[in-house]
This record gives structure tokens, C-alpha cells and sequence, in this order.
């Protein structure tokens, strides 16, 4: 994605995605690789460094170990026998949280050579416009006949080459909207600057008293900072989402003649036997050769409950595998799995977006057309006038030097940087160029549930209403399992105090629960159908002790931590808030009442919820969406705009524009507080940018401005918008 | 005004220095990171390998 510096809305979140599989296609070979990456987000120190680093180096095989305390990551170069999981466990024997990092998935940008070649034009640019600015106060202060001329030569040898090279991502863009046959800012720019090189230029030969040197390389320089803080502030979401996207290793255990071997998930071929543990997520479409287990289809459907799955059932690649390896014969990989499939959706959220024009293109479009006629006009009025085609053409450079959109090429992206990196800290990714901009505009807010306002993992409700022993004996079955309900019931047991049961025999029969023998009666904890019980509406566990009649364990989702607070204050500042899930009906208005939510639509198919969201759009509604999920990625792209949590699945936090880094839900409000206070700055910054218009554009008209004047009006409103963004809160 | 003919190759030459010293640094991955440069001055343990790429 590197080479062409596109500004403005093409940020190309579907880079975001595809770089993991594309990096993998490209790599033979890839597990020979030792090269090593950990994410480490727990150190904050130097004396986290060098702990780190001496713990790494301490791991025979390893030759080098390098921490990155911006990224806070690690790369270690190591022999090709030395694993990941070697490395974590080290560093978590000395306190430091690790999680291993696709490599592949890294480097595919790793070296960020776009940013590196703007921050390169930058040095060049101010380099020159300081020389340049030195040989120009000299004259502006009285150099006069040949020492004037002489400085004129010096400074357009320094400003020629150099405009050349640091201009060309204006003229890039500039060049591909014409062709395009539209009109974006960067027209007037560099109409701007070559009218101002080539009239001083002209001047200078003929040893004329004013050349615009300066102000061309001012220009410049002031518009690649704006374009390089715009940049960054990309750069670093990019390279956030991207982190995420590589803690998830793609990788699959293959199983062939007897054996098993790891192999990346890439390399997947259709109708390899594929071994998924507990607790993995299907790398592939497939279908169930051998093994039983639950399967957790959350991400995909909504569903909180998991399902059965056997010999035969088909499985689709992103559900969890819960309780017992299975073994899977793959069907489909790759592109064409159902995960895969959802990358298409990526293009129609690039499509969706392009709807929206941004404040800056907004702007472009009244300013562009604008300068163009104000400077034509002049021209052709002084050439009338006097007859002069030189005087002429010096104010028509005069005018578009003044009116260049210097502070407008800085107020946007000084704005979206500091609230960018407001958010950042708070934990939320903005992704999208404009998504701040959308957001600022939001009057209604779509929560998915499943994973999104619930933390996805269950939680026990009616322990107060079960008998102390029936309550240690499912104690002691649940510790047979690792299954979220089992958990949670040795979560809420332990913490009411119980002590389990004795039992003897403890096994776990997957798919359905765990069984053991109690004083020589059998005792099962599990789904209703296979202790013989009446399933319920909601979620839950049944206990069956021998003849007698089962108990039922009941869990409701737990809620994610910041629900309740974001709720209230979206509702509180005056949005309309609703709850779309594909759960059942009473889960769903379970949830509603608990959070406060009037308007809620259950048993959500995925297309019920993105033709919901696009009949709001089209009354008029700006829709915020909320969700996580395989079956939200349609209503995510659909939204104005959308958030999701960094839990979701790959496709889903592709789709959206803002990317929720911690568990926290709470930063919603905060965001869009923020967000509107920022568009409020940028529109600020705009007007502060006409009025120095206002004030400078009579005299140039008037062939007054000089090129002192031209550099005092440049700079004075450059700064002014700068510290002018400083000022957001939030 | 024949000071001219010394001093502006001089100031021309030392700002070209300071431009070829910052492509140098740029070239050489010493903004990868920042933070994490700025603390390690304050280590004990003395760093005397750049960062190999």
C-alpha cells in the first residue's frame, strides 16, 4: 500500500485485512522463519526494557532481542527451533504479559515508507524555505541591483530542485483529479506554486524587485506538515489495526498419516484433516469427521447459546470450538470460506464511505473554483488596465499565493491529530479519515449484544435459590470442564465459598456435560436433553443426581464493563439508542430492560439489521452501529458509521471505522463528545482561515501585497490554526 | 560585498550538513522509537549496539 501518497479519504481500511493472507501467500515457507514478534502491553520502563530484553536474550537459541516501547512490542531473531510459546512463558515467569505476533502479518508494513518519504520532502522543504527566507530578508531589509539579483539566483537554484522534489505529492494528486476531471484543493496549490516559481523566475531574469521564492517553498512546507501529521495519524491506527489483526497467528493443526503438524492456516488445502482443540476457532469451512463438542457461533449469528455439534455437521470457519477436539475435513479455505467471503463487503463499506464528502473536500470545492476566478479576474483586470502582461501576471501569483490554502490544508488534519491521539489514549482506533467528522453527527446509536454489550462469557444468576449441596456437587463436576458455563459456575461457587463435593470417576463427555459417581449414584451436569430435563427459554445448566429431578443452573450473558454508562450517556445527550441482536426474543428483551433500552429488534437476521439501519439512513437518521459479529459486518457498512470492539472478528473490525482497543465500552460517549467538539474546531479553523483571506486579498488584488506580506499572512494564519486545535477538549 | 562569496557557500554548506545529518538519522530507523529511545538513556545497562536491520 506504500508507494502513492493518495490524501484525503482513501485511507483503505480493506489494507487493513488483506495484508495477513497476502503477506502468507507471498512468504514459502513461513514457519522456517525466526524471526520473532511479541506484543507486550503491559511494560512502560526502562527498567521494563532491559528486563525484558535480558530475559529474552537468556532463552538459549535466541541471538538478539529488540523492544519497541512506542509499539510496545518485541522482535526477537532466534534459532529456527526456538517457538513463540517458549518465549511467552519466560517473560510471563518474570511478570511481563506476552502475546505472540504474526510476523508476516507485521511486516507486510512494517516500515512505514510512505510516512518516511513525506517526513523526507518535509526536511528538504524546510531546509530550502530557511535558506531561502534568510537570502529573502536580506533583500526585503535593502539589498538593491546586483547584490538583490544575486540573492534572487541563489534562492530560486535552492527553491527549483527542491520544489521539484518536494512538491510531488501535490503534484501527484492534483495531476489524477484533473484527469478525474474534479477539483480538489490540491489544484490551487500547485497552480500556486508553479505560477510562483515561474513569475519569479521571469522577474528575477528581467532583475525585477520582487520574487516569491519564499513564499513557494513556505507554501510548501507548511501544507507536507499538515499532510505528514494527517499521515501519522493513519500510520498509527493502521499499525494498531494491524496488531490486532496479528495476535490472531494464523495457523492450523493438520493432521496426516498419524500425525500432526502445524502448519499456517494458508497452506490449508481442501480436504486436509484438520485437528481443532478446545477453545480454537475453525481456521477452515469444513465438515465433522470425528469427535463431539459445542460450538460457539456467536460471532457468526449472534446466538449466546452454544450449539451441539457431531460426526457430520457441517462447521464454518470463525466458531469456537468448546468442549472436545474435534476433527474437521475441510471443504472450503481460504478466500472461499463464509469468513472469507465477508472481504467482499469491504468494498461495498469503501462505497458507503465515498457517499460522505468531507468538511475539507467540502471546502476545497467552494475555495478551489473560487481562487481560480478571484485570480483570472485580476489578471485580466490589470492587464486591461495597464496593459502590462508582466504586472499582470505578478498579481494573478500575488493572489494565489495569498489565498493558498496553507492554514486549510493544516486546519483539518491539526484538528483530527489532536483528537486522534486524545482517543487513542482513551483507547478507541480511529480508523477512518473522516470518521471523526461522521461521528460528530450521530443522533442514533445500534448496539449489537452478543459480544458487544455482553462480555460474551456467562454468568450464573440463581446460585441464591440452590441447596448448598447441590451447589458443591456442581462445583465439583464443573471442574471436569472447561466450558464457559462450567467456568462460571466455578467462578460464582468459589466466590460464595463452597467447597466441591467428593466425587470419584469425574469425566467430561463432550457435547454434553460432565458425569461422575456420588456414593455409587451417577451424577451429571450438563444440557438438558441428555440429563433428561425440559430445556428452558433462556441459558442453562441442568444437575441431575441419580432418579431425582434435575436442577437447573441458569446464567445470563455478563454485561461488558462501561455498558450501562454508555448507554445513559448516549441516551443523556440526546440519541436514540437501540438494541439489535440475532439472539431469542427473551434474551434480547431481557437485556433492553436491564440497560434501559425502549427499542429493541431480536431474532436479527444479518440482513434484517443492515436493511433496519439503511431505512433509517434513508429517513434521514444518522446511524451509529455498534457490533462485533460476522452477522453486524452488513449493518456495519451500512451505518454513517461504526465501531467495533477489538473482540470482533477480523471482518467485522474491517468494516468499521473506529476500532474499541479495551474491554471498556465507556469511551462511546467520550468519543462522540469529542468528536463533535473537534468538528467544531475545524470549522473554527476554516473561518479563522477566511478572515485572514478577507484581510489579505483586497491588498493583492490592489497589487499591493509584497512578498513580505505574502510570508507574514502565510505563517501568522498557519500558527493560528495550529494552537487554534491545541485547544480541543474532550 | 565580497564577504558574500565566503558566506553564503558556508551558511549553504552547514545547513546542507544539518539536511544529510537528519536523512542519516532517517535512514538509519532512529524515529522507530521514540519513547522507548528516550528512556533507555536512563538505563544502567550501557548500549553500545545500534539497532541492526
Amino acid at each position: 500500500m506504500g508507494s502513492a501518497i493518495t490524501p484525503g479519504i482513501s485511507a483503505c481500511p480493506a489494507c487493513d485485512a488483506a495484508p495477513a493472507a497476502k503477506a502468507l501467500a507471498e512468504k514459502d515457507g513461513g514457519l522456517e522463519d525466526a524471526k520473532l514478534a511479541l506484543s507486550l502491553p503491559t511494560i512502560h520502563c526502562a527498567g521494563c526494557i532491559s528486563a525484558v530484553e535480558r530475559r529474552l536474550a537468556e532463552v538459549p537459541g535466541v541471538r538478539e532481542a529488540r523492544v519497541n516501547l512506542t509499539l510496545k512490542r518485541a522482535t526477537v531473531e532466534a534459532e529456527p527451533e526456538v517457538t513463540a510459546a517458549q518465549l511467552i512463558e519466560a517473560l510471563e515467569d518474570t511478570g511481563y504479559e506476552a502475546h505472540e505476533l504474526d510476523a508476516a502479518t507485521l511486516s507486510a508494513t512494517q516500515t512505514d515508507r510512505a510516512g518516511r518519504e513525506l517526513l523526507m520532502r518535509l526536511a528538504v522543504a524546510g531546509f530550502a524555505s530557511m535558506n531561502v527566507m534568510l537570502l529573502s530578508v536580506s533583500v526585503w531589509a535593502g539589498a538593491a541591483d546586483a547584490t538583490r539579483d544575486l540573492f534572487h539566483w541563489i534562492s530560486a537554484a535552492i527553491a527549483l530542485p527542491t520544489i521539484a522534489f518536494s512538491g510531488q505529492p501535490f503534484f501527484r494528486s492534483a495531476w489524477s483529479a484533473l484527469k478525474a476531471r474534479r477539483l480538489n484543493m490540491d489544484v490551487p496549490i500547485v497552480l500556486a506554486i508553479v505560477l510562483a516559481v515561474v513569475t519569479s523566475l521571469w522577474e528575477t531574469m528581467l532583475s525585477g524587485k520582487h520574487a516569491y521564492f519564499d513564499a513557494a517553498l513556505a507554501l510548501t512546507f507548511f501544507l507536507l506538515a499538515g499532510r505528514y501529521l494527517d499521515h501519522r495519524t493513519r500510520a498509527i491506527a493502521r499499525s494498531a489495526a494491524e496488531e490486532l489483526a496479528a495476535l490472531e497467528v494464523p495457523r492450523a493443526l493438520v493432521v496426516a498419516d498419524g500425525e500432526t503438524r502445524e502448519v499456517p492456516a494458508a497452506e490449508l488445502r481442501i480436504g486436509d484433516v484438520i485437528l481443532v482443540r478446545p477453545g480454537g476457532r475453525m481456521p477452515v469451512d469444513g465438515e465433522i469427521i470425528d469427535g463431539r463438542s459445542e460450538l460457539d457461533r456467536s460471532l457468526l449469528t449472534g446466538e449466546s447459546l452454544p450449539v451441539f455439534a457431531e460426526e457430520g455437521q457441517s462447521v464454518s470457519a470463525g466458531e469456537v470450538n468448546l468442549t472436545g477436539p474435534l476433527q474437521i475435513r475441510a471443504t472450503a479455505v481460504g478466500e472461499d470460506t463464509s469468513l472469507h467471503r465477508m472481504a467482499d463487503l469491504v468494498a461495498i463499506a469503501e462505497s458507503g464511505r465515498s457517499r460522505y464528502t468531507s468538511l475539507a473536500d467540502t471546502a476545497a470545492k467552494l475555495y478551489a473554483p473560487g481562487v481560480h476566478i478571484l485570480s483570472a479576474l485580476s489578471f485580466l483586470g490589470w492587464l486591461l488596465y495597464s496593459g502590462d502582461m508582466r504586472t499582470a501576471l505578478n498579481i494573478a501569483a500575488a493572489v494565489l499565493i495569498i489565498t493558498c490554502p496553507c492554514a486549510l490544508g493544516l486546519a483539518v488534519p491539526a484538528v483530527t491529530t489532536a483528537a486522534s491521539g486524545k482517543l487513542f489514549r482513551k483507547g478507541m482506533l480511529i480508523k477512518h479519515a473522516t470518521a471523526l467528522e461522521r461521528l460528530a453527527e450521530v443522533d442514533t446509536v445500534v448496539f449489537d449484544k452478543t459480544g458487544t454489550l455482553t462480555a460474551g462469557t456467562p454468568e450464573l444468576t440463581n446460585l441464591p435459590e440452590i441447596a448448598s449441596e447441590d451447589a458443591a456437587l456442581a462445583l465439583a463436576l464443573a471442574q471436569g470442564s472447561s466450558h464457559p458455563l462450567s467456568r462460571a459456575i466455578q467462578e460464582a461457587a468459589q466466590a460464595a465459598g463452597i467447597a466441591p463435593a467428593e466425587i470419584e470417576g469425574l469425566r467430561e463427555v463432550p457435547g454434553f456435560g460432565t458425569e461422575a459417581q456420588l456414593e455409587g449414584v451417577t451424577v451429571q451436569l450438563g444440557r438438558a436433553g441428555w440429563v433428561g430435563a425440559e430445556a428452558g427459554a433462556g441459558t442453562s445448566a441442568w444437575l441431575k443426581k441419580g432418579d431425582a429431578a434435575p436442577v437447573a443452573f441458569r446464567f445470563s450473558d455478563r454485561l461488558r464493563d462501561g455498558a450501562e454508562e454508555a448507554v445513559q450517556a448516549l441516551k443523556a445527550s440526546g440519541k436514540q439508542v437501540i438494541l439489535m441482536s440475532g439472539d431469542t426474543t427473551s434474551a434480547v428483551a431481557e437485556m433492553a430492560d436491564r440497560l434501559g433500552i425502549e427499542d429493541y429488534l431480536a431474532e436479527a437476521l444479518p440482513g434484517d439489521k443492515a436493511a433496519r439501519i439503511t431505512d433509517m439512513r434513508d429517513a434521514g437518521r444518522k446511524v451509529l452501529m455498534v457490533g462485533d459479529g460476522l452477522n453486524d459486518t452488513a449493518a456495519l457498512t451500512a451505518a454513517h458509521v461504526s465501531i467495533s470492539p477489538a473482540s470482533a472478528l477480523d471482518a467485522a473490525r474491517v468494516a468499521s471505522d473506529i476500532v474499541l482497543l479495551g474491554a471498556d465500552l465507556s469511551p462511546i460517549a467520550d468519543a462522540a463528545e469529542t468528536a463533535a467538539s473537534a468538528v467544531k474546531r475545524i470549522k473554527e479553523n476554516f473561518r479563522i482561515a477566511t478572515v485572514y483571506n478577507i484581510v489579505a486579498v483586497p491588498l493583492a488584488v490592489a497589487g499591493l501585497a509584497t512578498p513580505l506580506i505574502a510570508a507574514l499572512a502565510m505563517s501568522s494564519s498557519s500558527i493560528t490554526v495550529s494552537l487554534n486545535a491545541l485547544r480541543l477538549k474532550g | 560585498m565580497n564577504i558574500l562569496t565566503y558566506l553564503i557557500p558556508i551558511s549553504l554548506l552547514l545547513g546542507g550538513a544539518g539536511l544529510a545529518f537528519f536523512i542519516y538519522t532517517l535512514r538509519t530507523n532512529q524515529y522507530d522509537d521514540p519513547e522507548g529511545d528516550a528512556r533507555r538513556i536512563l538505563s544502567d545497562e550501557y548500549d553500545d549496539k545500534p539497532k541492526q536491520d
